[in-house]
């Protein structure tokens, strides 16, 4: 029971975290790929309720930057005039869930600009790019997953249930894949490819690289359950009664693969984010000025940037939450799949 | 941040020297006087008198392939050939302007065709032997002879002929040719005299092309330059020693040059030149970006970083012009039928954001421009050029004249769309490996998007690049950058014909495609044989003008050169000519006669 709540909680975290960058639209403040030009390289203004002269507000404000004369990067706090942070405010339109038009903001300035999180090089808000970076980044991992699972469960499962040259052929296949230098491989991939692939096409040759690749280890582990249970005494007895093999296989050996497959999803998904975020670092993913959390990193190659706006590694710390999740769920479904097991032969003991 | 007084100092020297090119008579040395010594005649230089010793570490952006300025082509061996090198007649970086160098003096004949060079006395090689008129014949020989494929040969081909070359006596050389030549004794600026001693040999084996190796002994190689080679640690380091011989000397007659040893770090990457820097492990920096020049700057200690000023290299946008016939694809002919129209590409002109250019990717180090002339160049800048500002209105005002449209999409956003209905969508190519050039496509392609032109930015590494704007021609448009090695619009050349290879919006014509490109041909071509300043300077301008006017090219913008220096380099006063930092090597001195150990 404690593990089915630790499992219910840890659920519950990572649907609100995606809850945020599902609605980014919402919870961002602007459009991601917006310049403003005047204002590249703005630090975060910090939001605040007490002001220079002690007074306590209650709504939040923000003191806005402006360049120092003569520089073109560097900014001054002006605090002559706070800017209030406005709640529920309407602003640039936006879609919803990919069809829902809508222009409610959670907060904004009016049609004054604010930057929690600074800006990039062009002046674009970080904290939407970072938002909207998010959809990509993470829909990528899931659909990754996805799709490794579902080749990795079929695959296997073929191999562990019916044996012989198959399963040797099939797991040698396997092998080769778990050697090949898969990041080489994606280059060369690329290579072939039309030059102007266009940010959607993008995204998907991505999530079908990184799903065809990675689908030897969890072929390995069905293969394995399967090839218990399929000797398991129910199995047989149902084998005798006639049952085909499709029978079998859905209704006795594959349920016995689930725990195994839900905690590998919560494995692989962090895992495939980030492999997302290594593409698209490299210059392989989604691009410009579609944001990714990878290609907003690769700001960081650059020496300067590295060690002038602490602000361009945001996109580094936000993933640390999501993955915490992911791999916090992964042990609690670990550990729930143990309990049952022990259960389950207490059970059949007596 | 150039300080006054060299400014106005250099005004003045530009002003003398003017005076004296445009009247074309027998030149002198300028403002320096020759030291009256029967055995040596020394070039006396001006300026600061320096201590001699220690050694200067620079960082080159990776391994030289050659010494040998015959077979040289990459960057990196041609900035060490410099300094190991020495011309007939040299441009001055700081003043754009011809100086004596190994000929002290020459003369032009009234018709413009001849030249008779006289050389200095007593000039010797970096080994000690003698150098005279025979070894200048033999490298003119060496470089117009077919078989070398030097890539000086072209230069030295004047109105279709090549120059010949004739020895009055031991001091005297005459060079012929069939035409006037415009730029005049420039041409001589780069072109080094060669060791016959030492070359002569595998010249007439046709081995010339193995000489020069960088692991090869030290004795094998030798120049008329202010360094010579002492040791070469591959993927590490090349170090070059005083060259005894060296025909200059500061004004209390020391011989020059003042420094030991030059070394060469071999640093791949612009950033990891910087942390170098920063870190003390090299002495000076050269080719800095904006950005990196901002971090410098902010923590200036024991170093101080310099703007330069504009440089000339321009940053410019073209669009695939070629005539592909039948191997395009039916969409790139498509696309060209957009950009083959004059307005649409002025269009795109008046959309681009050059301000914000300047501002965002140089951080207002460089300079909006309108044609290849960049500020940095003082004297061949069309003033008549129209600076238009940007104006999104007459943007679509041309727009709409070429008989383009707009629809509106469900999201309310507008696309451009042309007279059959198709949508105006297109790619940029740009460099995977400059950030600066990547940043313009980012803000071009905002900047064309607001015209309701959808576009891509597509990072291609450099080489295969080039390789698709000049060989296979399958791009839409791209982005690039030329940076002009001199300030005569000679450097330029295969720019403006349309017979040349980086007339990058259709290369190598067998004839000039358009009645404007058959124009600049001829303009070019007139201003080349062009006797005087004035007469060259107007063809030229017109030439600017039609550019400008039929926007092939569509310059964006100049970036500052941007230099640093430990404050023990004395002497430092980068140009904004290649090469930048080490033009004046010869008289670069530490001001502490410190060791500069690197290790």
């Amino acid at each position: 029971m404690i593990h089915q709540r630790r499992v219910a909680i840890w659920l519950l975290v990572l649907g609100a975290l995606h809850g945020i960058v599902i609605c980014a639209g919402f919870f961002a403040p602007y459009n991601p790929v917006e310049q403003d030009r005047k204002n590249p390289y703005l630090p975060p203004m910090r939001p605040h309720i007490v002001d220079t002269s002690g007074h306590l507000h209650l709504r939040p404000f923000v003191y806005p930057f402006h360049l120092r004369p003569g520089s073109f990067d560097q900014y001054m706090e002006d605090t002559s005039q706070p800017r209030p942070l406005k709640f529920l405010v309407a602003g640039g339109r936006y879609r919803l869930l990919g069809f829902l038009t809508a222009r409610l903001h959670l907060f904004g300035a009016g049609n004054q600009r604010i930057y929690l999180l600074g800006t990039d090089a062009f002046g674009r808000d970080q904290l939407s790019r970072i938002l909207f970076g998010g959809q990509v980044s993470l829909l990528a991992g899931l659909l990754g997953a996805g799709f490794t699972l579902l080749i990795g469960w079929c695959i296997g499962a073929a191999a562990g249930y019916y044996g012989g040259w198959r399963d040797d052929l099939l797991m040698r296949l396997a092998e080769l894949f778990l050697a090949l230098p898969w990041l080489y491989l994606l280059f060369a991939i690329r290579a072939f490819l039309p030059l102007t692939v266009n940010p959607l096409q993008a995204f998907f040759l991505i999530v079908a690289v990184i799903a065809a690749v990675g689908w030897a280890r969890p072929a390995r582990l069905v293969r394995g359950i399967v090839l218990s249970a399929k000797e398991r005494d129910f199995v047989r007895a149902a084998r005798g009664f006639g049952a085909t093999d499709f029978y079998l296989l859905r209704h006795h050996i594959l349920p016995e693969t689930s725990s195994v497959l839900l905690t590998q999803a919560a494995i692989l998904i962090p895992q495939y984010v980030l492999a997302e975020m290594t593409l698209s670092f490299l210059g392989l993913g989604v691009p410009e000025p579609v944001p990714s959390w990878g290609n907003l990193l690769s700001n960081l190659q650059q020496y300067s940037v590295l060690v002038s706006y602490w602000w361009m590694y945001l996109p580094a710390l936000i993933m640390v939450p999501f993955f915490l999740g992911y791999l916090g769920l992964a042990s609690a479904l670990q550990e729930r799949a143990e309990t049952y097991k022990i259960e389950r032969s207490l059970g059949s003991l007596a | 941040m150039t300080n006054c007084p060299a400014t106005v100092a250099r005004c003045r020297i530009l002003f003398r020297s003017f005076l004296l090119f445009s009247a074309l008579i027998y030149h002198t040395a300028i403002a320096h006087a020759q030291q009256n010594n029967s055995k040596e005649e020394l070039l006396i230089l001006p300026g600061e008198v320096g201590r001699f010793g220690g050694r200067l570490v620079v960082s080159l952006r990776g391994e030289p392939k050659t010494l040998n300025p015959l077979i040289a082509a990459d960057a990196r061996s041609r900035e060490v050939i410099g300094v190991m090198q020495a011309d007939l007649v040299h441009i001055n970086r700081a003043t754009q302007l011809t100086e004596p160098a190994l000929a002290k003096s020459w003369k032009v004949s009234p018709d413009g065709l001849t030249y008779t060079l006289v050389l200095r006395k007593g000039l010797k090689f970096s080994d000690g032997q003698l150098m005279d008129a025979d070894d200048v014949l033999f490298s003119f020989h060496v470089y117009l002879d077919e078989n070398t494929h030097a890539p000086q040969r072209d230069l030295l081909i004047v109105g279709g002929k090549p120059i010949t070359v004739r020895k009055i006596d031991a001091q005297t050389i005459v060079f012929q040719m069939v035409k006037p030549y415009g730029a005049g004794e420039r041409l001589f600026d780069g072109l080094a005299i060669l060791p016959r001693h030492l070359l002569e040999k595998p010249f007439q084996e046709g081995k010339l092309g193995q000489i020069g190796s960088l692991s090869a002994a030290a004795n094998q190689w030798a120049g008329l330059g202010p360094f010579r080679l002492k040791e070469y640690v591959a993927g590490q380091r090349l170090v070059l020693e005083r060259n005894p011989y060296y025909w200059k000397s500061d004004g209390k007659g020391n011989r020059l040059p003042y420094l030991d040893e030059l070394v060469f770090l071999f640093v791949p990457n612009a950033d990891a030149q910087v942390l170098k820097f920063q870190s003390g492990e090299t002495d000076m920096i050269s080719q800095l970006g904006a950005e990196n020049f901002s971090v410098l700057s902010r923590q200036q200690n024991g170093f101080t970083v310099t703007d330069a000023g504009p440089g000339l290299e321009y940053n410019f946008l073209f669009f695939n012009l070629n005539d592909l016939g039948e191997k395009a694809s039916p969409e790139l002919q498509h696309k060209q039928k957009w950009f083959r129209e004059v307005k649409f590409r002025q269009a795109v002109s008046e959309a681009a954001d050059r301000e914000a250019i300047v501002r965002l990717v140089y951080q207002g180090r460089g300079a909006a421009i309108w044609g290849l002339v960049t500020p940095g160049n003082k004297r061949w800048g069309d003033a008549n050029l129209v600076h238009p500002p940007r104006s999104l209105d007459r943007a679509r005002a041309l727009l709409k004249e070429a008989g383009f449209s707009w629809t509106t999409g469900p999201n309310g956003e507008s696309t451009l769309q042309d007279s059959d209905g198709k949508p105006v969508e297109f790619s940029i190519l740009t460099s995977s490996t400059n950030a600066d050039r990547a940043k313009m496509a980012a803000l071009l392609q905002d900047d064309v998007k607001q015209l309701g032109m959808r576009v891509q930015v597509v990072p291609l590494e450099f080489r295969s690049l080039l390789d698709r704007v000049t060989q296979t021609k399958e791009y839409d448009v791209c982005i690039m950058g030329i940076a002009s090695y001199d300030a005569d619009p000679n450097s330029d050349i295969n720019v403006w014909l349309s017979s040349g290879g980086t007339h990058l919006w259709n290369p190598s014509q067998p004839h000039p495609a358009t009645p404007w490109e058959a124009e600049l041909d001829r303009l070019i071509g007139d201003q080349m044989s062009a006797r005087t300043f004035d007469e060259r300077k107007k063809l030229y301008d017109r030439a600017q003008g039609i550019l400008a006017e039929y926007q092939p090219m569509i310059f964006l913008a100049s970036p500052d050169i941007l230099a640093g220096a430990k404050n023990s380099v004395g002497n430092f006063h980068p140009a904004v000519l290649e090469p930048y930092v080490l033009w004046n090597v010869e008289q670069l001195y530490l001001k502490s006669g410190r060791e500069n150990a690197t290790r």
